[in-house]
C-alpha cells in the first residue's frame, strides 16, 4: 500500500531517480554459492524489496550494489554507468544497516552531515542541509542527540537521513527494521516509504519479514539459494506464487494432496483451477490458501472429505485462524472473527475450498505448511 | 573489504607478530640460553645449573613456600570474596560501590608505599601471631583483589543471581544452600579464573616480599641470582612457563567472543584493572 | 499487629510496617570491610599518614625536607622514566593489538597471544631484570654476538644501569599492558562504522581522522595514563638491576625505609610516600575518566 506523499515544504532538492541494473551477477564463497545469476531491472524511483530466509544471497546482492563486496562475474549498471570495479566510496549509494552504524562521538546532525563533510561541503551548508534531512525523517527537534540518547527507531531515522543527505544515485536499505520492537517496526517502515516517495529515489530494500515486503514495495523479489524465485508487484506475488518455495514462504498455505486431471486439480471432493494448467497429471499436492478455506453453510456435518473437528481458533484481531482436524490432516483456514467465533473448538464444520487457482508441488508431505 | 586492502592488513599483520615475537621472545630465549651454558666459554651446553635448582636448599624451600602461599591466598581469597560479593549482590546493593571501589583501591596504592605501612603490622604479627612467611597471606590476598574482583563480578553478572536465590528461597532453601549448591556451582569459571590470577599474582610478587624480609620466590631467585646466575635464571624461565601455561587455560575458560561481544572479556578486564605494585 | 520475636535468619533486614529496625543484613559485609580495613587501608594510613607526625607531634617538617635535589632528582627521573616508557608502550602496543583485533576472535594465535600479553604484563621484577641481563647485559647473548661481530653496545657507557636502559626494560612489561587495556576498545569498533564512512564518500584516511581516531583515542590516551602509573609505582624491576643508589622516586622510597638515615627519619619515607600515592592518585582518577568515555562509546 503506498502512502499520501507527505506536504511539500522541505527542501529536498533532490536528483530524478535513476535506473539500477543488476546484470547476472555471480558471487561464491568458501565453497558456497552465494548467488547464482542475479539478474534485477530497477525503474527510476521504484523500491524493489529483496525478500528470503537468512543465506539467500538478499544481502550479498545489496552489497554488491554498494561495493562493499565484489562480485566474480556480471556487472552492476547504475544510470547507465557500469560501477561494477568501482570501490564504495567513489559509488554514489546511500546506505542504512541493520544497526549500530551511527558514529557514536558524533551528534545526530553531525552523523547527517558527514557525507557532505566529505564533499567539502562548507560547515554552514552542511548544518542546513543536515537540518533540513533531520526535518524530513521527523526529527528536527533532535539535531544535538548522540546514539546512544536515541531510541532504535530514531537512530534508524537519523541513519535515512545521513544516507539521503549526500543525494545518492540509489538507496540501500540491509534490514533496517529487523533491530526494532514490532510496533516500531510498522511505523518506521511506513516512514521509509513516505520518505522514500517523497524524494523520489530508486531503492533497493533487503528484508526477510514478508509483511514489511508486501506492505511498501513497487515490486518483491523473492530470493532462494542465491537466484530470484519470482519478481513481481506484492498482489501477484501473493496471490499467484510461481514456485511452491515463494507460495511457502510468502503467507500461509496448506498442503492438501489431491489428483491432477484436465487441467484442474481434485482435492478432497473439490475441484480447483490450476495456476500452471499444463501441470504433469496425476497425484500432486496441492497449495491452497487458508484464505480459500471457509465453512460451508449447512450441509451434512456427518461425515465427508472436507468434514472434520476445530481444534484451535488463534484470535488475531479482525480475522481469526481455525485449525480444523479432518481426520487425516490438519487444515488452517483464516475467516473473519465474527464467522469464526460461532464455531469454537470441539465443533464439527464443513469446510469448502474456494476456487482461486493453486499451484502444484511435487514433494511428499501433506499438511498445513 | 577489497581483495587489496586485505593483502596490506595480512603484510602488515605478519610483520608485527614478526618484528614483537622477536622482541619477546629473543629475552626469553636468551634466558634458556644462560642458563644452559657451560662452565667455561668453549664448554658444550649443559642442563647442570637446572639441576642445581634442587640442589640448592633455600631454593626449593622458597619454591614451595610461594606454592602453598599461592594456594593459601586463592582460598582465602575465594573464603573472604565470593559469598561477600553475593551477599552485597542480593542484600546490600547500596554497598557495590563501596566494594568495588575498595577492591579496586590496591592498584592506585603503589606495593611499595603499603609495605611502608606494613611493616610496624608486621612487626607486631611476628611477635604475637607467627613468623612463618605464611602470614604474607594476608598482605597478598589483598593485593589480588583487583584481579580477582573483576573477574568474579562478570561471573555473578552473567547468572542471573537474584532471580536464581529467590527461586531457590521459594522452594525452601536456607543461605547456605543457595550459596553453595545454587549459585558458587554455576560459577565455576570464574572462581576458576580468579585462582589463576592469584596464583599468577602471588608467584611473581618481589616487592613486599623483599621489603619485610620473607624469601619467597622471587627474592630467592634474586639473591641466588648474586652468586650462581645460570640457577637463579633457570628457576625464573621456569615460573615464567608456568605462569604462562595457567593463563592459557585461563583463555580457555574464556566465553567464546564475536567481533563485536558485549561482554567484556575476562583476561582483558583484568588487564584493565592493572596497574601498580608488583614490578 | 503482633510483634513476635522471629528468627535471625528469616526476617533480618525486613522492617517492621511503621517502625525502623535495624539490618542485620549489614553483619555479612564486615568480614571483607574488616579485613581490607586492617590490610589495606590502615597500612597506607600509618604509611602516609607518617608524613605528618615527627618528633613532638604534628608537623609539616616532613614534608619540607624533601626539598632536597637527590629527592626532587629522584622524582624527576620517574616522571621521565614513567612517561617515556608510557608513551613507547603505548603507540607500540596499540599497534600490536590492532594486529591482533583484526584476526579470528576465537582462533588459537589470539588466545596465546593475549595469555602471553598477561604473563608478560606481570613479568617485571627479578625475572624481567634478570631475562635482559641475560640478553643485553655484560655478559649477555646479544651483547657477545654483537661482539663478536665488531659492535659494541656499551662503548658509551653501561646505559642499562641507567635510566636508558629502564626505559627499555620498562616497555617489555607495558606493552603487553596496554595491548590487554586497548585490546577491548578495538573490539568495540563496529564494522558498520567503515562500512558507513565508505558509503558516505570517506577513504580510509577519513576513516581514521573522522571515525576510529576520535572514538580510540580516549581508550589510548587512557591506556597511555595507565601505563604512566604502572611505571611510576614498580620497584621490583629497578631494585633488580640497579643494585646501588636511587635514581627513582621508589628505589628512594625502598632505601629510605631500610638505611640508617630513613630509621632515624621515619617521616620522611612517609612523605615520599604520600607524594608518590598523590601522583598515581591523580593519574588513576583521569584514567577513570577516560574510561567512561571509552566505554559509553564502544561498548
Amino acid at each position: 500500500m503506498t502512502t499520501a506523499v507527505a506536504a511539500a515544504g522541505v527542501g529536498t532538492a533532490t536528483r530524478a531517480g535513476v535506473e539500477v541494473r543488476l546484470e547476472n551477477l555471480k558471487r561464491r564463497y568458501a565453497g558456497v554459492t552465494a548467488l547464482d545469476g542475479v539478474n534485477l531491472t530497477m525503474a527510476p524511483g521504484e523500491l524493489v524489496a529483496l525478500l528470503g530466509p537468512s543465506g539467500c544471497g538478499k544481502t550479498t546482492a545489496l552489497r554488491l550494489v554498494a561495493g562493499l563486496e565484489q562480485a566474480d562475474s556480471g556487472r552492476v549498471v547504475v544510470g547507465g554507468e557500469d560501477v561494477t570495479g568501482q570501490p564504495t566510496n567513489k559509488r554514489d549509494v546511500g546506505m542504512v544497516f541493520q544497526a549500530y552504524s551511527l558514529f557514536p562521538h558524533m551528534t545526530a546532525w553531525q552523523n547527517v552531515a558527514f557525507g557532505l563533510q566529505m564533499r567539502k561541503v562548507d560547515a554552514a551548508r552542511r548544518r542546513t542541509r543536515a537540518g533540513e534531512m533531520l526535518e524530513l525523517v521527523g526529527l528536527s527537534g533532535y539535531a544535538d542527540r548522540f546514539a546512544h540518547q536515541l531510541s532504535g527507531g530514531q537512530q534508524q531515522r537519523v541513519a535515512l537521513a545521513r544516507a539521503l543527505a549526500i543525494q545518492p544515485k540509489v538507496l540501500l536499505l540491509d534490514e533496517p527494521l529487523s533491530a526494532l520492537d514490532a510496533k516500531v517496526r510498522a511505523r518506521l517502515r511506513d516512514e521509509i516509504r513516505r520518505v522514500q516517495l517523497e524524494v523520489g529515489i530508486t531503492t533497493l530494500f533487503v528484508t526477510h519479514d514478508q509483511e514489511e515486503a508486501l506492505a511498501i514495495a513497487d515490486r518483491v523479489g523473492v530470493m532462494h539459494s542465491g537466484r530470484i524465485e519470482q519478481l513481481g508487484p506484492p498482489t501477484t506475488i501473493y496471490s499467484r506464487p510461481a514456485t511452491p518455495f515463494v507460495a511457502e514462504f510468502v503467507g500461509l498455505t496448506n498442503r492438501l494432496a489431491g489428483v491432477v486431471g484436465g487441467g484442474e486439480v481434485e482435492v478432497r471432493g473439490a475441484r480447483l483451477p490450476l495456476v500452471q494448467p499444463d501441470a504433469a497429471e496425476g497425484p500432486a499436492i496441492a497449495l491452497v490458501r487458508p484464505e480459500a478455506v471457509t465453512f460451508a453453510s449447512g450441509g451434512e456435518t456427518a461425515a465427508g472429505p472436507l468434514v472434520g473437528t476445530v481444534i484451535a481458533v488463534a484470535f488475531l484481531g479482525a480475522t481469526s485462524r481455525v485449525t480444523v482436524d479432518l481426520g487425516d490432516v490438519t487444515i488452517l483456514a483464516q475467516l473473519p472473527t465474527s464467522e469464526a467465533s460461532a464455531h469454537p473448538a470441539g465443533t464439527r464444520v464443513r469446510l469448502t475450498l474456494r476456487p482461486d487457482p493453486v499451484l502444484i508441488a511435487h514433494d511428499e508431505k501433506a499438511g498445513p505448511a | 573489504m577489497s581483495r587489496d586492502r586485505r593483502l596490506k592488513l595480512q603484510v602488515f599483520r605478519v610483520v608485527v607478530f614478526l618484528v614483537f615475537g622477536a622482541f619477546f621472545l629473543v629475552p626469553i630465549g636468551a634466558m634458556f640460553e644462560f642458563s644452559t651454558r657451560g662452565s667455561t666459554d668453549n664448554a658444550p651446553r649443559t642442563l647442570a645449573a637446572w639441576q642445581t635448582i634442587f640442589q640448592t636448599p633455600d631454593l626449593v624451600a622458597a619454591i614451595l613456600a610461594s606454592l602453598a602461599l599461592a594456594v593459601i591466598t586463592s582460598v582465602g581469597m575465594l573464603l573472604l570474596l565470593v559469598p561477600t560479593m553475593i551477599w552485597v549482590r542480593l542484600r546490600l546493593p547500596r554497598l557495590n560501590r563501596v566494594v568495588e571501589f575498595l577492591c579496586l583501591l590496591p592498584l592506585t596504592i603503589p606495593a611499595i608505599v603499603l609495605v611502608a605501612g606494613l611493616a610496624p603490622e608486621y612487626r607486631w604479627l611476628s611477635i604475637n601471631v607467627s613468623e612463618s612467611i605464611f602470614t604474607l597471606a594476608f598482605v597478598y590476598l589483598v593485593l589480588v583483589l583487583p584481579y580477582t574482583y573483576r573477574t568474579l563480578h562478570t561471573g555473578l553478572a552473567a547468572i542471573d543471581v537474584k532471580t536464581l536465590s529467590e527461586a531457590a528461597r521459594s522452594l525452601g532453601a536456607g543461605w547456605p544452600v543457595v550459596m553453595g549448591r545454587i549459585i558458587v556451582p554455576n560459577m565455576w569459571s570464574a572462581l576458576l579464573n580468579a585462582c589463576l590470577l592469584s596464583v599468577a599474582v602471588v608467584l611473581g610478587e618481589f616487592t613486599i616480599a623483599n621489603l619485610l624480609n620473607y624469601e619467597n620466590l622471587q627474592v630467592a631467585i634474586y639473591l641466588v641470582g648474586k652468586a650462581n646466575g645460570g640457577v637463579s635464571i633457570a628457576v625464573a624461565v621456569a615460573s615464567l612457563m608456568f605462569a604462562f601455561i595457567l593463563l592459557v587455560i585461563l583463555s580457555f575458560f574464556g566465553r567464546p567472543r564475536s567481533r563485536v561481544a558485549r561482554q567484556p572479556d575476562e583476561l582483558a578486564g583484568f588487564g584493565r584493572q592493572l596497574g601498580g605494585g608488583l614490578r | 499487629m503482633t510483634v513476635a520475636a522471629k528468627p535471625l535468619v528469616e526476617t533480618a533486614g525486613r522492617p517492621l510496617r511503621g517502625g525502623r529496625r535495624f539490618s542485620l543484613d549489614w553483619l555479612g559485609a564486615v568480614p571483607f570491610l574488616a579485613y581490607v580495613g586492617i590490610f589495606l587501608l590502615l597500612p597506607t594510613a600509618i604509611a602516609v599518614g607518617g608524613s605528618f607526625v615527627g618528633p613532638h607531634g604534628l608537623t609539616l617538617s616532613n614534608l619540607t625536607a624533601m626539598n632536597k635535589s637527590y629527592i626532587v632528582a629522584a622524582f624527576v627521573h620517574s616522571v621521565v622514566l614513567s612517561a617515556a616508557s608510557a608513551v613507547l608502550g603505548a603507540a607500540l602496543g596499540a599497534v600490536l593489538a590492532y594486529a591482533i583485533a583484526t584476526g579470528n576472535p576465537n582462533g588459537v594465535l589470539r588466545r596465546l597471544v593475549t595469555s602471553a600479553c598477561g604473563v608478560l604484563a606481570q613479568f617485571g621484577g627479578v625475572t624481567l631484570a634478570f631475562a635482559f641481563l641475560a640478553t643485553i647485559g655484560l655478559a649477555g647473548f646479544v651483547t657477545l654476538w654483537l661482539q663478536q661481530r665488531g659492535i659494541n653496545i656499551y662503548a658509551n657507557g653501561i646505559w642499562l644501569y641507567e635510566l636508558s636502559g629502564l626505559v627499555l626494560v620498562y616497555t617489555y612489561f607495558q606493552i603487553p599492558l596496554m595491548v590487554l587495556v586497548f585490546l577491548p576498545a578495538l573490539d568495540g569498533i563496529r564494522p558498520q562504522w567503515r562500512e558507513a564512512t565508505e558509503s558516505l564518500g570517506g577513504g580510509t584516511w577519513h576513516y581514521w581522522r573522522y571515525v576510529a581516531g576520535p572514538l580510540l583515542a580516549p581508550a589510548f590516551f587512557g591506556g597511555m595514563l595507565l601505563l604512566f602509573a604502572n611505571a611510576f609505582s614498580a620497584y621490583a624491576t629497578a631494585a633488580a638491576l640497579i643494585s646501588q643508589g636511587s635514581i627513582i622516586a621508589s628505589l628512594l622510597i625502598a632505601n629510605t625505609l631500610t638505611s640508617e638515615v630513613g630509621l632515624a627519619q621515619p617521616g620522611l619515607a612517609s612523605a615520599l610516600a604520600l607524594v608518590m600515592v598523590v601522583i598515581v592518585a591523580v593519574v588513576m582518577v583521569l584514567y577513570t575518566q577516560l574510561q567512561g568515555r571509552t566505554s559509553k562509546w564502544l561498548q
